[in-house]
C-alpha cells in the first residue's frame, strides 16, 4: 500500500514528507527530480515512475507535485485517486491548496493525512468524516482557541463510519431545511479549419449543497432520463432503483457532495453554442501576419453567452502583434507567445472580433504549426444537452424543505484548429 | 520532524504528555513516537504502560486509535506487548475497532512474520472475512491481500462459492477503497463454470457507474477476466461488452494520470476485445493541451482501432498532429500514418499521398521519419508505390539519422534496377563508411550486393569495395561475417546467390506492434495494476525479494522484451534481441542460420518458409529482425521460446556445414535435419543450487545429439570451473565432450551451452525408461539434478524398414507385444503427421486408405537398434489418432507414444 508521500513544490523543494509505514529516505524523490528535468514541463512529468526499489506515482496540482512512493503491486489508479482526494480535502479544509497555505497549517495537514491513511490503508477520505475527526480551520475557531486552550480535534466517536450510511452523520439539525441541486455541464469539442466538428462531448455533474435535517430519504427524477447512458454515482444512490425505473433515490451526505457525473458523447445531442471564424495568415515574404477572429453565437437556445475569453499560443516566430478588439480587453506575453482576449458577453446584434497584424521574426520561414484557439464561455440556466430535472420528492421526515435547481453550461476543453 | 529537522532529542519530555486527556495532544504524541520510536527503543518502552491502559478505554476511538498507533511503532519489544490487546481488540464489539485491527494484523506482519502466525492472528483476520459489517470484511480483505503478497505460496485467501458471496455482499455496502481491494481479491478467484461466472459478473456491474476510477477499473477487471468463461453465444455476452464501453470512456475525462493509467489499460483491452470500443474512436483524438504522456498513448490506442470504417477521419487527424509542436508527438504521428498503412490495406494509397505531402514540407524530422516508414509499406505492397522513390531520393542529403539513411538505402537497394543513378547513390553513403552506425553500414553492404546481383557489369568495382571494407577494415563480427558470407556466396555460385539475396520476401503485417497473445492474457488478469502500465508480467519487475504469484498462465519475461515497445520493434536489430549471444563467427553463424535449421520441420511447405526467412535474415540485419516479430512466419512451437534460446542446438554446426546446408535448401533438395525440439525447462532452480540455475532441452541434428543447456548466474560471486557428469542410463547417454564454459560465469549473466552426447555409456535400466541423473559441479559445489528425455531424440536416421520386412516384422512379433494409444485432439491430416513424424525420424512406410480412413505403417529404430513398428490410423475430421505399437520390448512403446504425442501436438 501507500509508503510515503511526499510533496514538492514546482522549484524542486520537498517542503512535506508523511511516512505511513517504516521510514522512506527523501533521496528516492532523486528519480522524480530526474524525470522532471527531462519533462520540458511540469505538467509532462509521467504519473508513474520506477526506481530500483520503489514506484513513484505522482499528481501536479496547483503547482504542488503530491508524490506517494509505494513498495509493491498496488493498483496505480487507487493511489492517484488517493492523491486526487488530499488534494480535494486541503482544499476543502483550507479553501486554496497551496505551498504557503499548507506550511501554515502542518498541524492540521498532517492529523489529516494520519486519518486519511492507516499503515496505507485508506481510513477516512469522507470530507465531512474528517471534518468531524478534526475541525476545519477558521479564523474564529482559531481566536477561541488560543483563548480557551481547545483545539481542532473532535472528542466523539466518528459515528458516520459506523452506520450503514458512512457518508452521513447521525444527528443533524437545521434550522433552515434545504437542498440546491446544480446540473452543471462542460462541453469538451475539436473544431476543425472549416468549422465543422470533429469531436463533441459533454461532461455533465450534479452537485448538490444538502443541509437537511435527521435522515431524510430523496428521490429525484427526470424529465429525459434516457441522456444519461454513462453515469457515475455518489456511493449514497440506490442503483437497483435506477436501473429499473431511472430514478434516483438516495440518503444524502451532510452539506455539499457531486450527486452524479454523466457522459452524453453521442454527436447529435451536442449542440455547439459558439463559432470562432478565424483568418491568420503568415506570408513567406513578409515579416508581417494577418490576425482575424470573430466569435458568434450558434445554438444557444436563445440564452446569452458570457464569460468568454479566447486564449492562443501563437508559434515560436511571432515577436509582437498589434491588435483592436471590438469589445474587451487583450494581451500578448511576447515570451510565452500566448494570447489571451478577455471578450465579455457576446452580443448576437454586434459580434466581437480582433482584428490586427503579427510582426515575424524578420527574415525566418513562416511557421510550421498553426495556433489553437481555446475557448472558455459560460452560459447560465441552460444545460446544453438538454437534461431537466422533473421533480425533487422527500420522504423519512415531516418538515418541508426549500427546494432549488440551478443549470449551467461551460466550456471545458473547447479548441478550434486554424 | 515534518518538515525534516530532527528532534528526537526531545523524546522523554514527549512520552511524559502522554498520560493526557487532550485527543489533540495525545495524537501529537502518539505521532512522535511513530516517528522516533525507532531511534530511541529503550525510551519507547516507557510508552507501551499507556498504550495498554488506553486499549482498555471505554470509547472505541481511543481503543481503535491505541492499538493502531501500536502497530505504527516499529519496534520490537513494542511488538511483544502488542499482541494481547490486538488479540482482544480483533473480537472487540465495535466494528471501528475490528477494522482498524485488521489491518494492524497487516503492519505486525510486516515487522515480524512469524509473530502473526504462532499467534494465530492469520486465522482470526480469516474468520473476519464473514465479518457483519462490510467495512471489516474489507480491511480483512485488504490485509491478507498484502500479507499474500509477501508469501506467494501460502494459500491466505483460498475463496470458495460461500466467501465469494460474503464478498459480493460486502461489496455493495463498504466504502470504495474497500470495493476496490475486494474486486482485486474477486479477480483471483476462478469461478467452477460459466453460471457461477456469469452471476459473479451481474454482481460486479453496477460497479461501473462508480465515481471512483480505481473501483471501476478493479471492476473492469474482474469481467475482462469472467468473459473468457462465458460463451459468446449468450446474450448477456453481448449486453456485457457494451457495458463496458461507457465506463472506459468516462476514465479519460478524468485528471490526466487518471488518463494515462486508464489508457495503458485500454491499450491492452483493445487488444483483447477490440469490439468494445471499436465506435468510440473519437474520444482518443488528441487535444493539443494534453500531456505529451497522453497524447502518446491515444495516438497507439487510434492505430489499433483504426479499419476501413474510419480510417479517413484518423488520417486527417494524424495528418493534423504532423505539425504540431512537440517533436517526440509529430514524428511518432507520421510513424502512425506507416502503421495505418499497413493495418488497413485499402488505406494505403491515402496514406503514402500523406507521407508525401509531409516529406514536402522539408522538415526535417517528419522526412526522415516518413523515409522510416515508407520503408515499410514497400515491405508490405511490394511493387506497387515505387512512383515515389524518386521524390525520396530528393531529400537524399538531409537524412542524418542512422535510421532513415539505413531505411533509404535499402529502398535504393531493393530498387535498385529502377534507379538510373542507384551506384552513383549509393557510393556516396560508401565513402564515409567507417563514420556510419553498424545499422547502416550491414545495410549498405547488403544493398550494394543486391546491386550488383541486378547490374553486374558496371558495380564490380564498388562490390568490391565494399566488401573488403566489411571483411578487412572492420571490427564489427556481425559486418565481417556478412560481408564474408555474401562474398563466399558471389564467388561460389552467383545463381544461388541470387536467390538467397534476392528471395521473395515474406511481407509484413501489422502485428509486429501486438502483444504476445500469451503475455496479453497474463497481463489482462493484472488490469489496473503497475504490470498492466509496464505491459510486462510483474515477474519481470517487482523485487526479487518479494514473491510474486502468476496469474493463469506462466510468465514469460524474455518474449516481453520484444513486444514492450511498439515503435522500436519493426526497426531493432537482430543483435538487439539475442543479448545472450557472445559474437564468435560461430555462434554468429549459427544465429544467422539456425532459422532454417530450428523450426519443426514438417514437410516440404514449411520447408521452404524457412528457407525463406533465413534468406532474408541474412538480407536484412539491421532492418528486418524477423525473427522476432512475426510468429506466423516461423509457424510453430518454437516460437514460443525466445528465438535466440530455442535454437542453439547447431551452435557447434561448422559454418562450412552451415552454409552447405544453405545451398542445399536453396538447390531444392530439402534436406530435412534435425527433430522436434522440446522448448527448454528450468531443470534445476536457482534456489537448489546456490544460485545457478540450469534450464535446458535435448536436440537431434543430423544424427547427434545434443544437450542443450542454458546457465543463469543467480548469485552474487562468480562461478567458475564447471564440469558436468551422468548416472548410468538405459540408453547409455553419456557427454561426449566435456562441458566447456570459457569465462566464468559473473553474476546474473547467462551463458548457453551445447553439450555433444553419444549412446555408448554404461547402461543401467532406470525407472521411468527415460530418466536421465546428471551431476553439475562449479566451484562452489555440486548439484544434482534428474530430467526425463523425451525419447525421440534416440530415433536414429536409418531408421525406415523396406516393406516385406515391415510386413514380416509384425507378423512376427507376438500380439502381447502390441500397444494401443489414442492421441487426442490433434487436427493435422495424414499427410502433415507424415512428414512431421518424418522430422523426428519416425518413418512411413507404406499408406492405405481403408473405409475412408488413413492408415500410416511406420517404423523407427532407437540408438540401440530396437526397432519399433507402429500402425497410426486417421479418420479425416476426426482429431483422434488410433496408436498401435509393435515391439519386442514393450517397455518402451509408452515412451514412444508420449514422442508422437509431443511432435504431433507442438
Amino acid at each position: 500500500m501507500i509508503h510515503s508521500l511526499f510533496l514538492i513544490n514546482s522549484s524542486g523543494d520537498i517542503f512535506l514528507e508523511k511516512h505511513w509505514k517504516s521510514v522512506v529516505s527523501r533521496s528516492v524523490c532523486d528519480y522524480f527530480f530526474e524525470a522532471q528535468e527531462r519533462a520540458t514541463e511540469a505538467e509532462n512529468v509521467p504519473p508513474v515512475i520506477p526506481t530500483p526499489h520503489h514506484y513513484l506515482l505522482s499528481v501536479y496540482r496547483h503547482k504542488i507535485f503530491f508524490v506517494a512512493v509505494i513498495q509493491t503491486e498496488v493498483p496505480p489508479l487507487f493511489v492517484i485517486e488517493f492523491l486526487h482526494r488530499v488534494v480535494d480535502t486541503f482544499q476543502d479544509y483550507f479553501g486554496v491548496c497551496s505551498e504557503p497555505v499548507i506550511k501554515d497549517n502542518v498541524v492540521v495537514v498532517y492529523e489529516v493525512l494520519e486519518e486519511m491513511l492507516d499503515n496505507g490503508f485508506p481510513l477516512a477520505t469522507e470530507s465531512n468524516i474528517l471534518k468531524e475527526l478534526i475541525k476545519p480551520p477558521t479564523i474564529l475557531r482559531t481566536v477561541v482557541n488560543t483563548i480557551t486552550g481547545s483545539t481542532n480535534v473532535g472528542d466523539q466517536l466518528p459515528t458516520g463510519q459506523l452506520s450503514v450510511v458512512p457518508w452521513r452523520r447521525t444527528g443533524v439539525k437545521y434550522t433552515n431545511n434545504e437542498a440546491y441541486f446544480d446540473v452543471i455541464e462542460e462541453i469538451d469539442a475539436i473544431i476543425d479549419k472549416s468549422g465543422s466538428t470533429i469531436t463533441a462531448e459533454i461532461q455533465g455533474v450534479i452537485d448538490a449543497c444538502v443541509k437537511l435535517t435527521g435522515m431524510p430519504d430523496l428521490t429525484l427524477s427526470f424529465m429525459n432520463p434516457r441522456l444519461l447512458d454513462d453515469v457515475s454515482f455518489h456511493p449514497c444512490v440506490r442503483f437497483k432503483r435506477w436501473e429499473s425505473e431511472r430514478i434516483l433515490s438516495f440518503i444524502p451526505p451532510d452539506g455539499n457532495f457531486r450527486l452524479l457525473s454523466y457522459h452524453v458523447s453521442a454527436q447529435n445531442l451536442v449542440a455547439i453554442p459558439v463559432y470562432v471564424k478565424h483568418n491568420i495568415s503568415f506570408r513567406d515574404s513578409s515579416s508581417l501576419g494577418r490576425f482575424e477572429i470573430t466569435v458568434g453565437p450558434k445554438q444557444t437556445m436563445g440564452k446569452t453567452i458570457e464569460g468568454v475569453i479566447v486564449t492562443s499560443q501563437m508559434p515560436k516566430g511571432v515577436l509582437n502583434m498589434s491588435l483592436t478588439p471590438s469589445q474587451g480587453t487583450h494581451t500578448f506575453d511576447p515570451v510565452t507567445k500566448m494570447l489571451s482576449w478577455d471578450v465579455g458577453k457576446i452580443n448576437p446584434q454586434k459580434l466581437p472580433s480582433l482584428k490586427g497584424t503579427m510582426s515575424l521574426q524578420a527574415g525566418a520561414s513562416k511557421p510550421d504549426e498553426n495556433p489553437t484557439i481555446n475557448l472558455q464561455f459560460k452560459i447560465q440556466q441552460l444545460a446544453i444537452s438538454g437534461l431537466k430535472v422533473n421533480r425533487l420528492d422527500m420522504y423519512g421526515e415531516k418538515y418541508k424543505p426549500f427546494k432549488g435547481i440551478k443549470y449551467m453550461t461551460k466550456a471545458g476543453k473547447f479548441q478550434v484548429r486554424t | 520532524m515534518t518538515v525534516g529537522k530532527d528532534v528526537s532529542a526531545l523524546f522523554p519530555d514527549v512520552v511524559n504528555c502522554m498520560q493526557t486527556d487532550n485527543l489533540e495532544l495525545k495524537k501529537l504524541v502518539y505521532l512522535y513516537l511513530m516517528n522516533y520510536a525507532k531511534s530511541q527503543p529503550d525510551m519507547a518502552i516507557m510508552a507501551v504502560n499507556t498504550f495498554v491502559k488506553d486499549c482498555e478505554d471505554p470509547n472505541p476511538l481511543i481503543r481503535a486509535l491505541a492499538v493502531r498507533t501500536m502497530g505504527c511503532i516499529r519496534v520490537d519489544k513494542i511488538t511483544e506487548y502488542l499482541c494481547e490487546p490486538l488479540r482482544k481488540c480483533l473480537k472487540d464489539e465495535d466494528p471501528y475497532v475490528r477494522k482498524t485491527a485488521a489491518v494492524c494484523v497487516a503492519k505486525l506482519h510486516d515487522i515480524n512474520a512469524q509473530l502473526v502466525e504462532d499467534q494465530g492472528f492469520l486465522d482470526t483476520l480469516k474468520d473476519l472475512i464473514s465479518d457483519s459489517n462490510p467495512m471489516v470484511v474489507a480491511n480483512a480483505v485488504a490485509a491478507l491481500s498484502e500479507i499474500a503478497e509477501s508469501h506467494p505460496s501460502s494459500n491466505l485467501l483460498d475463496l470458495n462459492p460461500q466467501s465469494i458471496n460474503k464478498l459480493l455482499t460486502a461489496l455493495n455496502e463498504c466504502t470504495e477503497w474497500g470495493q476496490i481491494f475486494i474486486l482485486d481479491c474477486l479477480a483471483n478467484y476462478t469461478p467452477k463454470d460459466d453460471r457461477e461466472a456469469q452471476s459473479i459478473c451481474e454482481r460486479v456491474t453496477p460497479r461501473l457507474s462508480h465515481a471512483n476510477s480505481a473501483v471501476v477499473l478493479s471492476a473492469v477487471k474482474v469481467l475482462m477476466k469472467f468473459m473468457e468463461m462465458l460463451s459468446k453465444d449468450l446474450d448477456y455476452y453481448g449486453t456485457l461488452l457494451k457495458k463496458l464501453a461507457p465506463p472506459l470512456v468516462t476514465l479519460l475525462s478524468a485528471e490526466p494520470e487518471l488518463q494515462y493509467v486508464a489508457l495503458r489499460n485500454i491499450n491492452l483491452i483493445v487488444q483483447k476485445r477490440p469490439e468494445i470500443l471499436k465506435h468510440e474512436m473519437k474520444v482518443f483524438f488528441v487535444k493539443y493541451n494534453d500531456p505529451i504522456y497522453v497524447k502518446l498513448e491515444k495516438l497507439d490506442i487510434m492505430i489499433r482501432l483504426a479499419s476501413q470504417a474510419n480510417i479517413a477521419q484518423v488520417l486527417a487527424e494524424l495528418k493534423e498532429y504532423a505539425t504540431e509542436v512537440d517533436v517526440d508527438f509529430v514524428r511518432k504521428a507520421v510513424r502512425a500514418i506507416g502503421r495505418c498503412a499497413i493495418k488497413v490495406e485499402q488505406s494505403a494509397e491515402r496514406c503514402v499521398s500523406t507521407l508525401l505531402d509531409l516529406i514536402q514540407t522539408k522538415v526535417n524530422y517528419v522526412v526522415q521519419e516518413a523515409i522510416v516508414v515508407i520503408k515499410d509499406i514497400f515491405r508490405k505492397y511490394p511493387n506497387k508505390y515505387e512512383s515515389v522513390i524518386a521524390t525520396l531520393c530528393e531529400n537524399l542529403d538531409s537524412l542524418d539519422e542512422p535510421e532513415a539513411r539505413a531505411a533509404m538505402i535499402w529502398i535504393v537497394g531493393e530498387y535498385a534496377e529502377r534507379i538510373d543513378n542507384a551506384d552513383e547513390l549509393l557510393e556516396s553513403f560508401l565513402e564515409g563508411f567507417h563514420d556510419e552506425s553498424t545499422q547502416v553500414q550491414l545495410q549498405l553492404l547488403t544493398a550494394i550486393v543486391k546491386l550488383f546481383l541486378k547490374k553486374p557489369t558496371e558495380t564490380q568495382e564498388l562490390v568490391q569495395q565494399v566488401l573488403s571494407l566489411a571483411t578487412q577494415d572492420s571490427d564489427n563480427p556481425d559486418l565481417r561475417d556478412r560481408g564474408y558470407i555474401y562474398w563466399r556466396l558471389l564467388s561460389t555460385d552467383p545463381v544461388a546467390a541470387k536467390e538467397v539475396v534476392l528471395a521473395e520476401k515474406p511481407l509484413i503485417s501489422e502485428e509486429t506492434d501486438l502483444i504476445e497473445p500469451t503475455l496479453l492474457d497474463e497481463l489482462i488478469c493484472y488490469i489496473g495494476t503497475l504490470a498492466s502500465v509496464y505491459h510486462k508480467p510483474p515477474s519481470a519487475f517487482v523485487e526479487g525479494g518479494r514473491g510474486v504469484v502468476h496469474k493463469s498462465l506462466p510468465p514469460r519475461t524474455a518474449s516481453s522484451e520484444s513486444t514492450e515497445s511498439p515503435e522500436t520493434a519493426p526497426a531493432g536489430a537482430p543483435s538487439g534481441e539475442q543479448p545472450d549471444v557472445i559474437p564468435t563467427q560461430g555462434d554468429l553463424l549459427g544465429d544467422l542460420l539456425n532459422l532454417d535449421l530450428g523450426p519443426p520441420v514438417s514437410g516440404p511447405p514449411l520447408a521452404t518458409t524457412s528457407v525463406q526467412m533465413g534468406a532474408v535474415d541474412l538480407l536484412g540485419g539491421g532492418l528486418d529482425s524477423l525473427m522476432g516479430d512475426e510468429p506466423e512466419g516461423i509457424g510453430g512451437p518454437n516460437f514460443v521460446a525466445p528465438p535466440a534460446a530455442a535454437v542453439p542446438a547447431n551452435l557447434g554446426a561448422s559454418m562450412g556445414s552451415g552454409l552447405s546446408d544453405l545451398f542445399d535448401l536453396t538447390s531444392g533438395v530439402g534436406t530435412l535435419s534435425g527433430s522436434y525440439v522440446v522448448p527448454k525447462a528450468v531443470w534445476l532452480p536457482a534456489m537448489k543450487a546456490k544460485g545457478l540455475e540450469i534450464s535446458g532441452t535435448f536436440t537431434r541434428q543430423v544424427g547427434s545429439i545434443s544437450m542443450d543447456l542454458q546457465l543463469t548466474n543467480k548469485a552474487l560471486q562468480v562461478m567458475t570451473d564447471f564440469a558436468i557428469q551422468f548416472n548410468r542410463n538405459s540408453f547409455g547417454l553419456a557427454p561426449a565432450a566435456p562441458l566447456q564454459v570459457h569465462a566464468p560465469l559473473s553474476p546474473n549473466q547467462t551463458v548457453e551451452i551445447s553439450l555433444p552426447l553419444n549412446t555408448v555409456g554404461s547402461v543401467m535400466k532406470m525407472e521411468p525408461l527415460n530418466n536421465l541423473q546428471v551431476a553439475v559441479k562449479n566451484n562452489i559445489d555440486v548439484f544434482y539434478f534428474s530430467t526425463l528425455y523425451p525419447l525421440h531424440i534416440l530415433f536414429v536416421e536409418d531408421g525406415k524398414m523396406d516393406r516385406q520386412m515391415f510386413l514380416a516384422t509384425w507378423k512376427d512379433i507376438p500380439n502381447e507385444n502390441e500397444a494401443q494409444f489414442q492421441i487426442r485432439d490433434c487436427p493435422l491430416n495424414a499427410e502433415a503427421v507424415s512428414s512431421r513424424l518424418q522430422g523426428s525420424n519416425i518413418f512411413t512406410v507404406a499408406k492405405r486408405n481403408v473405409e475412408a480412413q488413413d492408415m500410416l505403417y511406420q517404423s523407427l529404430k532407437l540408438t540401440n537398434g530396437i526397432w519399433v513398428l507402429a500402425e497410426l490410423r486417421i479418420q479425416p475430421g476426426n482429431p483422434s489418432f488410433t496408436l498401435s505399437l509393435k515391439c519386442r520390448a514393450p517397455e518402451v512403446s509408452q515412451h514412444v507414444y508420449q514422442a508422437y504425442e509431443t511432435i504431433l501436438k507442438n
